[in-house]
């Protein structure tokens, strides 16, 4: 549950068909059109990817959480789910972060649960961002009837609180785990993505080489692929990014509920143990702070890194 | 004019039709019986678990073929009927919903309104002022990319825990009736004031960006270009710019509302607060589904009415709706 903003990095996406029209006035940002990349602008963007200090501050900070969630679980000799350790212990060199007032060790928690986060955020991510991109370039390259059925679709899941649907769902479903949840996510994550990846392909395909393209009788979806994705390639990767994010956020949302897979760590999970273990009566801080700290490095790390990318690849934004 | 909110109120009766259908649907056509498993899950003993399973059965009205089910299940709703709880057994779910709406609606009503007048007041400023931009906008990308129930932790904990100003459970004090006397209004303040700041603090981080986005874009377009050509003082470039920024912030209001109705439920958990999340913990802890699918629906009408209302402030805000002009003949 994000706030799962294309805002968030100015990748505005038209909001509802009205306001398709008034882009044409001006209202709305476009993604810049880059050139299929050739060398030469690879070393350019590398250039100032280098030298963009919040490209590499978020992507630190994503790393480093990256790291530990793959590095942590070997760091630890114990045990998630097992209780039997100090109770409500302060962090000390036994037990780093401490341990829970049910006797389990905090860091060993922390780092499966950045694992589960970072799975969730890929497979969840990943699977809205195949589905937006399908929905996308197909209403946008086909138009007419097409776009008109895709655009209807878009538009409900869009307006259908997505959260809740999930929650229908995660307590009816019988083998939840966290893989299934993810799928979930995706599922319903996607029609922000296709809306503005839409409205993208819309402006390139009006392009003389789009036509060009389609002179020399290429077949639509390899237009698609070769001509047009490759010229917003900057904007599906930011796209990509903040439906990474998102994910994560709605996946700790519903474990934060009770609905997270029945024994995977996450750090929603945490979270909601935290909270009815009266961590907040006991003034456990060290129970609840690292979860959510975990949530906002990487979701915040990928917002900041995203607007990084976005100077690095927006030559008007670049500062000189 | 007439147009553009007829195909409107098409597009939202479609997501009502299609809501109504997944609420229907989802207990029917996921694997496994629905009503084998919430027997499973309620560990039963066999002899309650028989005439539960009896119970069940005809309540969800699966005695009968499918297409008839769909047909009731439609019925039912248009006379209000949304099931019975399990458990707060036998009282109407309808009922039980009705009673925690209005302490939502405290929080979001308020939340969203003041998080979208103040983020949108504060990014346009930090567009312009380079100090307010290096602190506010870092801070809004931490704002928006914290999980709601988190900040919502952290501030019971200091606010309530450690300094103690706050209470941090319930709406209002354990011996008091609701009323509009002065002491109980107060309390429920007391109690309001940190589920509403938390809500308010993750929303504000989102618009103050999007607004700051909006302008910077917008003072590159080519009409500002083009007043400042002219002369014109940067304070009416300014002030176009942020009219022409209203209008995607407007729909984004619109689209976030999903996003803040499920920040408000997490919030409410950690809050204990008596609105529609407490409940859903509860229904989802008690394997309560009706009253968890009757919540569903109370959301999808509210966020659908929500929609429709900022549908139209859009016309009032941008004229070239109301004239039939592009945005108009969408």
């Amino acid at each position: 549950m994000t706030n799962l903003d294309q805002r968030v990095s100015g990748l505005e996406a038209p909001a509802s068909p009205d306001v398709l029209e008034i882009e044409a006035v001006g209202a709305l940002p476009a993604a810049p059109v880059v050139p299929a990349a050739g060398r030469g602008q690879v070393r350019e963007l590398l250039y100032f990817a280098l030298r963009n200090k919040k490209l590499i501050a978020g992507f630190s900070v994503v790393l480093f959480l990256l790291v530990l969630a793959i590095v942590g679980p070997h760091l630890t000799k114990y045990d998630p789910n097992a209780f039997g350790y100090a109770l409500g212990e302060k962090p000390s060199t036994t037990h780093w972060f401490g341990t829970t007032f049910n006797g389990q060790d905090v860091f060993t928690q922390f780092v499966y649960g950045l694992r589960a986060s970072f799975l969730v955020g890929a497979v969840g991510g990943g699977l809205a961002a195949i589905l937006g991109m399908t929905v996308g370039f197909t209403a946008g390259y086909r138009g007419g009837i097409v776009d008109e059925l895709l655009n209807l679709i878009t538009n409900v899941v869009l307006v259908i609180p997505t959260l809740v649907v999930l929650i229908i769902i995660a307590a009816y479903i019988k083998h939840r785990g966290l893989v299934v949840e993810a799928i979930f996510i995706g599922l319903t994550s996607w029609p922000w993505a296709a809306r503005a990846i839409r409205a993208q392909t819309f402006s390139l395909v009006a392009r003389d080489f789009i036509g060009i393209a389609r002179l020399s009788g290429e077949r639509g979806w390899k237009i698609v692929v070769k001509e047009i994705a490759p010229n917003m390639s900057s904007y599906l990767v930011m796209t990509f990014i903040l439906l990474f994010g998102s994910a994560i956020l709605i996946g700790a949302t519903l474990d934060f509920i009770g609905l997270g897979p029945p024994g995977a760590m996450s750090l929603g999970l945490m979270m909601y143990q935290a909270v009815n273990g009266a961590a907040l009566l006991l003034g456990n801080w060290w129970w609840f702070v690292p979860p959510g700290l975990g949530i906002m490095g990487i979701v915040g790390g990928l917002y900041v890194m995203n607007v990084g990318l976005d100077e690095v690849f927006n030559p008007k934004l670049r500062k000189t | 004019m007439k147009v553009y909110f007829a195909r409107k109120l098409v597009i939202y009766l479609f997501t009502f039709v299609v809501a109504v259908s997944i609420d229907w649907a989802i207990p029917r056509f996921m694997p496994g019986d629905p009503v084998e498993g919430l027997l499973d899950r309620m560990h039963a003993r066999p002899e309650s678990a028989q005439a539960l399973s009896g119970f069940y059965t005809k309540s969800f009205g699966l005695d009968v073929p499918i297409w008839k089910q769909y047909l009731n299940f439609w019925a039912a709703l248009f006379h209000g009927d949304l099931g019975r709880s399990v458990l707060q057994f036998p009282r109407p779910v309808s009922t039980i919903i009705l009673q925690a709406v209005p302490y939502t609606l405290a929080l979001l009503v308020p939340a969203i309104l003041l998080s979208w007048y103040a983020g949108n007041k504060v990014g346009a400023l930090a567009a312009r002022r380079r100090a307010l931009d290096n602190t506010v906008l870092p801070a809004s990308y931490l704002l928006t990319a914290t999980p709601y129930m988190w900040l919502a932790i952290v501030l019971a904990y200091v606010f309530g825990s450690v300094w103690q100003v706050f209470p941090i459970s319930d709406a209002y004090s354990p011996g008091l009736n609701p009323s509009w006397s002065w002491e109980f209004t107060r309390s429920f303040l007391d109690h309001w004031f940190l589920p509403f700041a938390s809500l308010f603090l993750v929303a504000f981080g989102g618009w103050a960006i999007g607004m700051r986005n909006m302008i910077i874009y917008e003072l590159e377009a080519d009409y500002s270009h083009y007043l400042e050509s002219l002369g014109a003082p940067n304070r009416l470039v300014r002030r176009y710019a942020f009219r022409n920024a209203m209008l995607p912030q407007l729909t984004g209001l619109a689209l976030a509302l999903g996003v803040i109705i499920g920040g408000a439920l997490v919030t409410e958990v950690v809050f204990n607060y008596p609105g529609l999340g407490r409940l859903t913990l509860s229904a989802i802890q008690n394997r309560d589904y009706f009253l968890l699918q009757g919540i569903f629906l109370f959301i999808v009408i509210g966020v659908l009415i929500a929609n429709f209302i900022v549908d139209i402030v859009y016309v009032v805000v941008d004229p070239r709706t109301r004239v039939g002009m592009q945005g108009g003949q969408a």
